[in-house]
């Protein structure tokens, strides 16, 4: 019987890395977008109406 | 109903997104300590599948996330086309990317989860193989919208992708089980087992609502995103 | 019905003057299928439980190989401006397109294949199978590849795009096709996988016409 472990412990570490990894991939995405934004006075926070 | 309308709005959904994405993402964070918590100390050993059933309770959410996440591209691809909602391309173009990593720890947790069960990394059971077929779905999907110089053209045509493309899954669904069925090797492992023990269903429908909580924070958290970066691409178009 | 049928004697009639475009698909589809046995070794058991599976990727692929021009010329030349703005319904003209497609394509290809068959050793029945199943299967590959082509006109990367996009749709017409061999290999006949591939080309009719015809119209945009 093969040792379950390693692989129980690899799954976890891919949901993780996959899971994390697109979390901060957003974020950073994010980040960047809005600082591009503000960087030509277009803030975003401003509402025409 | 009325509510989804003035969601429709970019700049109004993107408003209603910051002020509840943080909270919802603490709520996330809690429901994931909760769930690994149950997943991983909590639950007892199967005693058919031993600890590798603790791979399922990551590896079946992440199937139906990535399922729902299709027919998410699917409503906002109809959303789109039919009633022109203008955060529907953006949403889309947001979510994809979600699905499609979903669908991608899938494979891989199966492909884990296959190894000890069966002793190979690959099985080529209809699941895994449909599930396979939709990760390709979904990089058509990506990969479209991503094609054109004209966002909104690259928008309009993986909607109408996503549209045949949900037509398309329960055949392709339907002709894996088939192909599967017929090419099984004489040692017949069926995926899921014996009916699911109670011990078992709680971390899995507790995990399925916290991963279902993490596809809901990071499709807003890049909506987000893909409204700013669609007024950015209107501002440098008005250069 | 008049515009069906002139769209399709106009294409029809464009491929007649140049023979050679439908010649390369057909020769593309002889080499590659060639190429497996070359590749895996002539062992006749072997060849011959695989065949089915080779030469249905091999039409699939000789297939898409045209596919990228189905509407490209008309898109660049301006006639595809023209078709949108016809009294004719543009579903019409998209299916038109398609079986013009299937007619220099999907059609040699199904009388080709057997040949090619004997290749691997296929005999009676099974040789039927193989020209039947993809009489009967490729046309939902033109339709599915003619949604392809229309989505992806004028996309960056068009080409390797368009096959991505179309190869998960084919797979259901591709395992009902090669099983359909494999029954007869083992005794079944293969009329229930012509009956299901039936239903596929029925299916696709029913629904792509539109779907074209709605990506030409946010192409021609």
């Amino acid at each position: 019987m093969v040792n379950h472990t390693p692989f129980i412990v690899g799954a976890y570490i891919v949901a993780l890395l996959g899971f994390g990894g697109l979390v901060i991939a957003s974020l950073v995405a994010r980040r960047r977008i809005k600082r591009e934004l503000s960087a030509r006075g277009l803030s975003g926070e401003r509402v025409r109406r | 109903m009325a509510s989804l309308h003035v969601l429709a709005n970019p700049a109004r959904f993107r408003r209603f997104s910051q002020r509840v994405l943080p909270a919802l993402s603490v709520v996330t964070a809690l429901a994931l300590a909760v769930g690994l918590w149950l997943a991983l100390i909590e639950s007892p050993p199967d005693y058919q599948q031993g600890e590798t059933v603790r791979i399922m309770f990551i590896h079946v959410p992440s199937a139906w996330l990535s399922m729902m996440g299709y027919g998410l591209l699917a409503a906002l691809g109809a959303s789109l086309l039919v009633w022109r909602h203008p955060l529907a391309a953006l949403m889309a173009r947001g979510a994809a990317p979600v699905g499609a990593v979903f669908a991608a720890v899938c494979l891989l947790t199966g492909s884990l989860w296959g190894r000890p069960m069966w002793g190979t990394y690959w099985v080529w059971d209809a699941r895994l193989t449909s599930m396979l077929l939709l990760f390709f779905l979904y990089l058509g999907h990506i990969a479209l919208s991503r094609a054109y110089d004209d966002s909104e053209r690259g928008d309009r045509a993986a909607a109408i992708l996503a549209l045949v493309g949900v037509i398309n899954l329960p055949v392709i669904k339907f002709s894996v089980d088939w192909w599967n069925t017929l090419h099984q090797p004489a040692s017949v492992m069926k995926l899921g087992g014996p009916s699911i023990d109670p011990s078992i269903l709680t971390p899995l429908l507790v995990m399925a609502v916290a991963l279902l909580l993490l596809f809901i924070v990071l499709v807003m958290l890049r909506t987000e995103t893909e409204i700013d970066r669609r007024r950015l691409e209107a501002a440098e178009m008005a250069l | 019905m008049t515009g069906f049928s002139a769209l399709l004697a106009r294409d029809l009639r464009l491929v007649w003057r140049r023979p050679g475009d439908v010649m390369v698909v057909l020769a593309f589809f002889v080499v590659a299928t060639v190429l497996f046995p070359l590749g895996i070794g002539p062992e006749t058991n072997l060849l011959a439980r695989i065949a089915a599976g080779i030469l249905w990727c091999a039409a699939l692929f000789a297939a898409l190989l045209s596919l990228e021009r189905l509407f490209a010329a008309d898109y660049e030349d301006g006639a595809l401006d023209l078709l949108l703005l016809a009294p004719w319904p543009l579903e019409l003209a998209a299916l038109a397109k398609c079986l013009a497609h299937w007619i220099v394509t999907g059609l040699p290809l199904a009388l080709l294949a057997p040949l090619m068959g004997l290749l691997f050793g296929l005999s009676g029945e099974a040789l039927w199978a193989v020209a039947a199943t993809l009489l009967v299967g490729t046309p939902a590959l033109s339709l599915i590849g003619g949604l392809a082509a229309a989505l992806t006109l004028g996309a960056r990367r068009g080409g390797a795009l368009l096959a991505l996009l179309a190869l998960p749709l084919c797979v259901p017409t591709l395992i009902f096709g090669a099983g359909a061999v494999e029954a007869v290999a083992i005794g079944e006949g293969f009329l229930t996988h012509l009956a299901i591939l039936g239903a596929l080309a029925l299916l696709s009719l029913a629904t792509l016409p539109w779907a074209i015809a709605a990506a030409l119209r946010q192409a021609g945009e």
